[in-house]
């Protein structure tokens, strides 16, 4: 059955919810001191980039970018699924008394922003974790929210929220599948 | 009791016959051959339309185990299997516990087989005490008990000079030597042919130079001394050649080769399966070919299984510490009579390799539908189809490489002394 | 997407060229816990590992125990010194008790060739071989092909000189098979007595006559330890004119190309197959190796946790 495809927001749409996003990240933590930017792989990396890049246009600063792969601290490692391949996480900093802000493209069960504050942990304690998300499709399992959100979408389980990257990483829509 | 076997195909190497007839039997001993024969009143009478009725099969080379093994084989168990698979006649090795070294033992086994066996059992004594490979057993008292060869089978007589001596010493007797050629330095550790699959599975390899040097040395000692020597499971392209040349040199050299040896390759060790493991060890492509060629020009005298039955726990363990040997009578019959189809021989050489020839190597006195022979017959229905099965194998052990294998031909009705000892 | 099939990982035989890239793609992303001050995710968490060793290996055997512990699993060694292999338990009946501890992985060494696809018909754990007899040694092969990757970005086209007792290295067995998939070729040198039959059919393998020949614009160059026991047995005279012939130098070592790498599986013995100079000096990566075989033996355990039946 061909699956129905409808954009969600478009590159523009997507740069200006990222705008938005730095805006109220700067906002919230009163500038960029101490604020570190985690992007959780595949998607979360290439937004934070974005975020990270309106951050340095708005405020003249660079934050520190890091990446987590959170496949090693998913919840379903002890089932019997084909593990998957394990990507690289890359924070050659410590995280100790930073303020972290986890980026992602979709939010939606919550398990994935667990692994991911399960690693930061690891990484030493940081004086708080944020959330970033471009989209919340709702559906939480978990106690979780985001405290920066670019577009709220309301969705049903059977559809599937993209976001689409071009060949140089650059978020060009975000679709939902149904 | 007397039997007519009627309308079979009767093969008899030993008078030419092929051709389709009857046999009469009486008092244990083949009455006439001939057609349209008509039986007196009271004649049992077998229907071998379709089979071939030939002198009863003869497999110079059986393990029984009996006695001190009997937890993988006994004599019982032994000659069902042996019957099952048309043997009339088994020579049994001496590597029993205690060792056929002695006429205690010897008349142990036939008088355990005359009473409670299914066939004929002809005891093959130890060229040397125990197997120690250090000093002559008592030949002549061996042979007068019933031993019809002697043989190390296991290991070789690794001394020389003692092998030299006991083929003097056995020809005065008027015994037959069988020889287990193998160099065991070169042997060592090995578990396996070495080869490519040897080196790939990483298991220690035995060369075929092992057994060709054997072969050699027994070759050119029975050459020398001018006594007739049997060279047991022959293996190598190299001791196929070894012996033709020794043949055409005059020496008195017989020897035997096994189904597998002329069946399987070394590749049937992958996956480390112990029920390929055996000594000598399966060889190549090339020995299979040789083997076949050495059966197909007569090199190759006879036809022998090396019926080695291990337990279970015995096999079923990591490869190196895997028993050696594999069972063999139940299948013999159905992987030679391929080597016809596959036109390596023919059924009238077949019989002679299977029958005939072990008769006369061993002077057994059997393999020949002779009027006034010993009736040892067995009738083989060439196109039966049936499947190795574990528990429908008479032996005690089920060491076989082609269990769950479909097999074409086997044993219809075998016969020994004129008494019907195994039927379909 | 790749996806890892095999239950248990014996040979490298055994599994494809895209297993094997992707057990090293693995290994180089677990590459980066091994560098964080917590050294430890919870991804086997509860999961029950048995490190079997028969044969002594302090290197091996401390490497999967700090790559299970790493990756959370429970990890319990038995050596043959302290279990029933002494009191002539056979390998069956200890997996079996082993069983009854319900572990998830069995991680063995056995002297035996081919013994743990015996264990693995036994047994309904995953079993990772840690070398087997003279058959493969498939972590070490791993991590081999890893640290040449981490040196030459790629493993096609390379060609490796492996130097030394190809007869009795598993170590050899699972570089040949691994190497050769991925589209390196391998050439071989060794005293005719420790060259085995039929192994230049192995793949794209090259048997040269001299060292000097391997050695000739190598990219690679591993020595294989050569085991002392064998000195003075039939397959060589000494271990002086082992040396002389088989051994890497600062003269040798000049026929490869300027970058080779230089390896060993360990331990080595100085003087012998390689001089001092040599596995100190800047072409060595033997040190490294080591360090990969941690990520390499995590990167295995994940994969074979991820599959429930047999392959």
């Amino acid at each position: 059955m061909p699956t129905e495809k409808t954009v969600l927001l478009d590159g523009a749409g997507i740069k200006r919810a990222l705008t938005r996003i730095a805006h109220e990240i700067l906002e919230r933590n009163k500038g960029v001191a101490d604020i570190i930017l985690i992007g959780i792989r595949s998607g979360g990396v290439f937004l934070a980039d974005g975020i990270a890049q309106q951050i340095s246009v708005i405020e003249g600063k660079d934050v520190p970018i890091g990446a987590v792969d959170i496949t090693l601290y998913r919840d379903d490692c002890s089932g019997n699924l084909p593990h998957q391949p394990v990507g690289k996480t890359d924070i050659p900093f410590s995280l100790e008394a930073k303020k972290v802000i986890l980026v992602d493209d979709v939010l939606y069960t919550g398990r994935t922003i667990r692994a991911a504050m399960d690693a930061m942990m690891d990484f030493g304690r940081p004086q708080s974790i944020q959330l970033a998300v471009l989209i919340d499709r709702g559906h939480r399992e978990l106690p979780i929210r985001a405290d920066f959100v670019g577009r709220n979408v309301p969705t049903s389980q059977k559809e599937n929220v993209e976001v689409v990257f071009d060949a140089t990483n650059q978020p060009i829509e975000v679709v939902l599948e149904k | 009791m007397n039997l007519l076997i009627k309308n079979g195909r009767v093969i008899d190497p030993s008078q030419n016959i092929d051709d389709t007839l009857d046999v009469l039997v009486e008092n244990g001993l083949v009455k006439k051959i001939g057609a349209g024969l008509s039986a007196p009143a009271g004649t049992e009478t077998i229907d071998a339309t379709g089979t071939y009725v030939v002198p009863g099969l003869i497999d110079m080379h059986v393990h029984l185990r009996d006695p001190g093994l009997e937890y993988k084989e006994d004599i019982v168990s032994g000659t069902k299997a042996a019957v099952a698979g048309g043997f009339t006649s088994i020579c049994c090795m001496p590597n029993t516990k205690p060792v056929i070294d002695n006429k205690a033992i010897v008349s142990y086994i036939i008088n355990k087989a005359k009473a409670e066996g299914f066939c004929n059992v002809f005891p093959v004594g130890s060229i040397t005490y125990g197997l120690s490979g250090d000093r002559m057993s008592e030949m002549g008292e061996l042979k007068e008990s019933g031993c019809v060869a002697v043989s190390d089978d296991g290991k070789p007589v690794h001394n020389s000079e003692l092998m030299m001596r006991a083929l003097q010493y056995a020809a005065g007797i008027g015994i037959m030597v069988i020889s287990h050629a193998e160099e065991l330095e070169l042997v060592g550790e090995g578990v396996m042919n070495e080869g490519f699959v040897s080196t790939e599975l990483g298991l220690k390899g035995i060369p075929r130079v092992a057994e060709d040097i054997a072969t050699s040395r027994e070759t050119l000692l029975a050459e020398y001394t001018g006594t007739s020597i049997h060279i047991a499971h022959v293996s190598t392209k190299g001791a196929v050649q070894i012996i033709r040349e020794a043949k055409a040199r005059g020496v008195k050299v017989t020897c035997e080769t096994a189904p597998h040896y002329f069946c399987l390759t070394d590749d049937a060790v992958r996956g480390y399966n112990t029920n390929a493991k055996m000594n000598p060890p399966l060889r190549e492509a090339e020995d299979v070919a040789a083997i076949k060629a050495g059966l197909q020009d007569g090199t190759i005298d006879a036809i022998a299984t090396d019926h080695a039955p291990h337990h279970q726990d015995e096999k079923d363990v990591e490869f190196n510490v895997a028993m050696n040997g594999i069972i063999g009578l139940e299948t013999s019959l159905p992987l030679s009579l391929a080597l016809v189809a596959e036109g390596v021989v023919t059924l009238n050489q077949l019989i002679d390799k299977m029958s005939v020839k072990p008769s006369n190597i061993l002077k057994l006195n059997r393999g020949t539908l002779a009027v006034g022979a010993v009736a040892d017959i067995t009738l083989i229905d060439p196109k039966l189809e049936w499947v190795v099965q574990a528990e429908k194998l008479a032996s005690k052990s089920k060491n076989s490489p082609w269990l769950c294998k479909k097999m074409t031909g086997g044993a219809a009705t075998t016969i020994v002394a004129g008494k019907v000892v195994y039927k379909r | 997407m790749a996806e890892f099939k095999h239950k248990h990982i014996i040979a490298l035989r055994d599994l494809s060229k895209a297993d094997i890239e992707l057990l090293i793609s693995t290994a180089e992303s677990m590459r980066e816990i091994n560098s964080r001050d917590i050294k430890k995710v919870p991804t086997l968490r509860g999961k029950t590992i048995i490190n079997l060793f028969y044969e002594a290996s302090t290197r091996t055997r401390t490497s999967f125990e700090i790559a299970g512990k790493r990756l959370s699993a429970d990890t319990v060694n038995i050596a043959p010194s302290n279990s029933s292999a002494t009191k002539g338990e056979t390998l069956a009946d200890t997996a079996l008790n082993l069983l009854a501890m319900k572990p998830d992985i069995i991680v063995m060494r056995h002297a035996v060739s081919g013994a743990h696809y015996f264990l693995a018909n036994k047994v309904n754990c995953s079993i990772i071989n840690a070398g087997d007899g003279a058959h493969e040694h498939p972590s070490q092969g791993l991590l081999d092909m890893l640290t040449m990757k981490d040196h030459f970005g790629r493993l096609d086209g390379l060609k490796v000189a492996i130097v030394g007792d190809i007869t009795h290295s598993r170590v050899a067995r699972s570089n040949i098979q691994g190497l050769t998939k991925l589209g390196s070729s391998v050439f071989l040198a060794g005293p005719p007595t420790m060259v085995p039959p039929g192994i230049e059919k192995m793949g794209n393998v090259t048997v040269c006559g001299t060292m000097d020949e391997a050695l000739q614009d190598a990219d690679v160059v591993m020595m294989l330890r050569i085991q002392q026991e064998r000195q003075g047995k039939t397959l060589m005279p000494n271990a002086r004119e082992y040396s002389r012939y088989f051994g890497l130098n600062p003269n040798n070592v000049k026929l490869a190309k300027p970058n080779a790498m230089i390896m060993h599986p360990g331990p080595i013995n100085r003087g012998v197959e390689m001089s001092s100079s040599v596995v100190d000096g800047d072409q060595s990566w033997i040190l490294k190796q080591v360090e990969n075989g941690v990520a390499v033996r995590m990167s295995m355990l994940y994969h074979v946790c991820g599959v429930d039946s047999v392959e």
